[in-house]
């Protein structure tokens, strides 16, 4: 149980981040539902949130990023925030349009 | 728990590398279970775990106010809009869309590549392996508690900075960094409070990004309010019923 008592380390936090955005990766791929494919990018931006902040802390670092790290991944959180507004209006669009939420049903280049 | 401290061999449990081990298998086990599972529900209710588990990693990382935002914009707001979305695209009994074995076998194939890939790049730096952060704070206390006992020991006062400074080391050794919410906020409007010369490029502020984005939520709201309103139905003609305004 020795990992149990010693401090983790950067590579720990970027371990993570990269299993969220593999996992946002896998979900935008193999999901129909338009709102998983949505779902997988929020996954893929908090991967990199965790990155930033990872890069930035004081624990891990001698010398990090300092305060561009928790400023970058705040814009992050609130651009991810707009782009899943105005992404969920367009799947309701082509909900209300189609009846469904497929997007394999999305091939025609149609209103 | 007996168990384990008679096998670290007289070392202290790192508490902080307990949670650490708790949270991030949350965050991962929550992030597979979007990943693979097929009810759209089920894969909400999993992200909402993930993302609280992510904001509990930024807690552990110091960083408590972007952990504290992570919480209200995205877990309160960002996935109640996906539940909402989740909830208005309803279809009958929640039709399970399945994806076909092969998507399954490429999707894996690929995600397991990039996720060697990355790994493989992410434990190729030694220095990042373990931290040394606690044992230097303790080191460097230790020797400012040295300094100032031989400083006493010498007939004098210790002055108010030295009493400070070693109030601060105290902190950084026992509680950890600080965290300096007001520098991020003073980031935000353009003044650089934790460089020493900000004169020089690249140590300015965030103001251009902040009125951006701000500048940026404005639109995207009207944009997805006026794409999602409510359309007036016309009547229905006699071959079929075409509803858009």
């Amino acid at each position: 149980m020795s990992f149990l008592t010693e401090p983790i380390g950067l590579a720990h936090y970027l371990t993570v981040g990269a299993f969220l955005f593999v996992a946002g990766i896998v979900c935008m791929a193999t999901k129909r539902n338009a709102l998983g494919i949505l779902m997988g990018v929020e996954l893929v931006l908090n991967g990199s949130v965790l990155n930033l902040i990872g890069f930035a802390s004081p624990y891990f670092r001698q010398e990090n990023l300092g305060l561009d790290g928790p400023a970058i991944a705040l814009f992050v959180i609130v651009l991810a925030a707009a782009e899943a507004a105005v992404a969920l209006a367009i799947a309701l669009n082509f909900y209300n349009n189609h009846s469904t939420i497929d997007v394999d049903q999305a091939d025609e280049l149609r209103g | 728990m007996i168990v384990l401290l008679a096998d670290t061999g007289g070392a202290a449990i790192n508490w902080h590398t307990v949670m650490f081990y708790v949270v991030a298998l949350a965050a991962c086990g929550f992030a597979a279970m979007v990943a693979v599972s097929s009810n759209i529900v089920r894969m909400a209710f999993a992200l909402i775990v993930c993302l609280s588990a992510v904001s509990g990693l930024l807690f552990l990382a110091g960083a408590h106010f972007v952990a504290a935002m992570q919480l209200m914009v995205y877990v309160g707001g960002t996935v109640v809009l996906l539940v909402f979305g989740v909830m208005l695209t309803a279809q009958k009994a929640f039709v399970s869309m399945k994806t076909t074995a092969g998507d399954w076998i490429l999707g894996l194939v690929v995600g397991g590549t990039l996720l060697a890939i990355l790994g493989q790049l992410i434990f190729a730096v030694p220095e990042w392996r373990h931290s040394d952060y606690q044992a230097r704070a303790e080191a460097e206390l230790a020797a400012y508690e040295e300094q100032l006992k031989s400083h006493i020991a010498s007939g004098q006062d210790v002055t108010e900075a030295q009493r400070r400074r070693l109030a601060d080391l105290i902190t950084l050794a026992r509680q950890g960094h600080p965290e300096e919410t007001a520098q991020i906020g003073l980031a935000l409007v353009g003044v650089r409070a934790d460089r020493p010369s900000p004169e020089v490029a690249g140590y300015s502020g965030y103001l251009l990004p902040f009125e951006i984005v701000s500048v940026h939520l404005l639109v995207v709201l009207v944009g997805a309010a006026y794409l999602a309103r409510a359309k007036r139905r016309r009547k229905p003609l006699l071959s079929s019923g075409v509803s858009t305004p």
